[in-house]
């Protein structure tokens, strides 16, 4: 049970508030999503377009949760030792070697004081009196075999160490997945996991969500940033920028003081909403002009 | 939205019901997954049509491509229309359809009778003259029965195929890193003393392979065989993806899914209207840019255009979407029948527009072509460069 948090997300409405009073927007099936994720105990999966905020929902839920945040960052060739746990091999051979010198058998080198501790068995660690927010960011980085590691930590919260036994978490971890699709995640690890899959903003919550992450940010402005990037988003880019680039914009926007924009401004901030040459070079060449028509309308 | 939308009724059993529904509709719903569902309830509301949507939604749904088909679902069922959903939803056809006729095929056959009377290769394709004359013959002049030798041909042969040292280690008898995870346990062996060092390999993984076949009347002739081959493909190998365009483009990949290449070919035919039409090449290779080249072209995929090059669009945009594919996939091999013929030269605008950007030019009009692009590929070294097979290079 997730202990310190146990009061807080006690409907899917306290949800939905908690997250907004932390400055993140949810609508209602995320809220739902999540809520069941908590009381359920069940992994939840994010899929989504990148920059929508899956992994900031991490961050969110641990600052509520006031609990620690154990973050694995998934990259191809990522494997048990790196993700789950090590032996110390220098420890461990000084020691065999110690022992040959005397006598006595040599098993207990593999012991708990001779294990390194990589995020996932941290996350479960039965030592633990506050139950962590685990994020398992970019799975689909990671390649198809490190998966299966993943099924017995996600159905039981628990790690078999061969050598050792198993460990298993008394404080089970509030488990969030995220994945960009860049390959389809295996069907057996979805079925372990509760599944979101969060979309671009609609316009409204788009502005909700500048509101809270760009203080100071000017309604007029804030309206013609999002107007921009919802037209932005329906053109064929070969990068179609996130909600992450909206509140970037946003910030660029405030620090350089603009009012309100006007086709010069856009021009020279395109770096913060667009990453791909193509497409930078197609809206410096008029799209931008059109859109900013557009919103003027 | 309605607080109270769902009548009072017996909820256990009518989600055990919708599960059954969203299984006979070709949903995959665990019973694990069921009772999940079931559990929630203890907190939310039965009888709120949005708790029982978006709580069912995220036990039961687990691929963003159902979501559609699971909306129009849940609206049949219950009855009613959660919020967020569209008003009409069109059905995906998730039933085989028994549309019965091969239509590319037999359009094919038809026109290869009246050219082919005689029966120019005996049923027996596995003999070896036969087969060597197969091996040859330009895949447009081919009698039904040819096709159908060349078929099993396609279906039988094991294709080796493109391959990359990925980042997964695997313990080796040989290999340039010590695996210091079994290090201790060979030296506790051997009381403490180092007496074999274990060594670690990089794995050996098939790359990811991506086509984009052009099914335009030009094109027709040759795709249907390469659609045979693709499907060989995606079924020994596992990960090739597969598109077919003419003026837009489609997604075939779970089509060439089916085990049956005959179904496999039917069920393309039925989802593609394309057939014969026009050309719109760069359109085509732009829709696949912007919607699926960043999930598909990770991890040294190599991506394969089949086409002829007869371009109705604008020929600079061709030459601009083939360079942005070029610099997303590892190797960008355009496979052109047309080779086949020994004065061919890409003079069409588009050809030649697309050619400054490709990595091989190849020949696909019959199976030794085929046999030299498998070979082309095996010798493909771990990083962009090594051997480019450009034969109109050659030929200027």
């Amino acid at each position: 049970m997730l202990n310190s948090g146990s009061g807080l997300f006690e409907s899917e409405a306290a949800t939905r508030e908690l997250l907004a009073e932390h400055g993140y927007v949810a609508d209602d099936a995320l809220s739902i999503s999540l809520f069941l994720a908590f009381k359920l105990q069940r992994p939840l999966l994010l899929e989504g377009a990148p920059g929508v905020g899956k992994t900031e929902l991490a961050k969110v839920v641990s600052k509520i949760l006031q609990t620690d945040l154990i973050r694995l960052q998934c990259y191809e060739g990522l494997d048990l030792a790196q993700a789950a746990y090590e032996w110390n091999y220098p420890r461990q051979l000084l020691e065999i070697q110690g022992r040959a010198a005397g006598a006595g058998g040599v098993s207990d080198v593999f012991s708990e004081g001779y294990l390194l501790r990589r995020p996932l068995l941290d996350a479960i660690d039965p030592k633990r009196t506050v139950a962590p927010v685990l994020l398992i960011d970019e799975l689909d980085r990671a390649d198809e075999e490190f998966e299966s590691f993943l099924l017995e930590l996600l159905s039981d919260f628990q790690i078999t160490i061969p050598e050792l036994g198993t460990i298993r978490a008394i404080h089970r971890p509030l488990v969030l997945l995220t994945s960009n699709r860049t390959r389809e995640v295996h069907d057996a690890l979805k079925r372990r996991c509760l599944y979101h899959w969060i979309d671009y903003p609609s316009a409204e919550k788009e502005a909700e969500i500048l509101r809270s992450r760009v203080p100071g940010l000017s309604e007029r402005l804030s309206d013609q940033i999002v107007g921009f990037m919802q037209r932005l988003r329906r053109v064929d880019l070969y990068k179609v920028p996130g909600v992450a680039e909206s509140i970037d914009w946003a910030l660029a926007l405030a620090e350089l003081r603009v009012e309100a924009l006007d086709i010069g401004r856009v021009n020279a901030t395109t770096g913060c909403f667009l990453k791909h040459h193509d497409d930078v070079e197609r809206a410096r060449g008029g799209l931008s002009d059109e859109i900013l028509a557009a919103v003027g309308e | 939205m309605t607080a109270h939308g769902l009548p009072r009724v017996d909820i256990t059993g009518s989600l055990v019901r919708f599960a059954g529904e969203l299984r006979r509709a070709g949903l995959s719903v665990g019973t694990s997954q069921l009772e999940v569902l079931l559990r929630a309830f203890q907190w939310l509301d039965p009888t709120s049509t949005e708790h029982v949507y978006h709580a069912s939604r995220t036990t039961l749904l687990t691929r963003y491509e159902d979501a559609k088909l699971f909306d129009a679902l849940f609206q049949a069922f219950w009855g009613v229309r959660a919020a967020g959903t569209p008003q009409r939803v069109p059905l995906a056809p998730r039933q085989q359809r028994q549309s019965a006729r091969p239509q590319l095929i037999n359009l094919l056959a038809q026109r290869a009778f009246p050219h082919d009377p005689e029966v120019q290769v005996d049923d027996r394709s596995h003999s070896s003259s036969d087969a060597e004359v197969l091996r040859r013959k330009d895949f447009s002049t081919l009698s039904a029965l040819e096709l159908a030798a060349l078929r099993r041909l396609l279906a039988t042969r094991r294709w080796a195929f493109a391959e990359r040292v990925s980042r997964r280690k695997l313990s080796r008898a040989r290999g340039p890193r010590l695996d210091l995870r079994r290090l201790p346990s060979c030296a506790a062996r051997s009381g403490g003393v180092v007496l074999r060092l274990p060594r670690l390999a990089r794995k050996i993984k098939p790359r990811p392979i991506v086509v984009l076949a052009d099914v335009s009347g030009s094109m027709e002739l040759y795709t249907r065989v390469l659609l045979q081959f693709f499907h060989a493909l995606q079924h020994q190998l596992g990960r090739v993806e597969t598109f077919v365009f003419a003026t837009r483009l489609t997604r075939v990949t779970n089509e060439l899914g089916l085990t049956n290449p005959d179904r496999a070919l039917d069920a393309v035919c039925s989802e593609v209207v394309d057939f014969a039409s026009g050309t719109r090449i760069g359109e085509s290779l732009h829709a696949f840019n912007t919607r699926w080249a960043g999930r598909m072209l990770g991890r040294g995929a190599v991506a394969i255009v089949v086409s002829d090059g007869w371009e109705r669009g604008d020929a600079d945009l061709l030459g601009k979407e083939v360079r942005i594919l070029r610099d997303r996939c590892y190797r960008l091999i355009w496979l052109n029948p047309l080779l086949g013929q020994p004065s061919y030269e890409p003079r069409v605008a588009g050809m030649a527009a697309a050619l400054r950007h490709v990595d091989d030019f190849l020949a696909c009009h019959n199976l030794q072509s085929l046999g030299a692009l498998e070979a082309h590929l095996g010798r493909l070294p771990a990083r962009r460069g090594g051997i480019f097979e450009h034969v109109s290079r050659r030929a200027t």
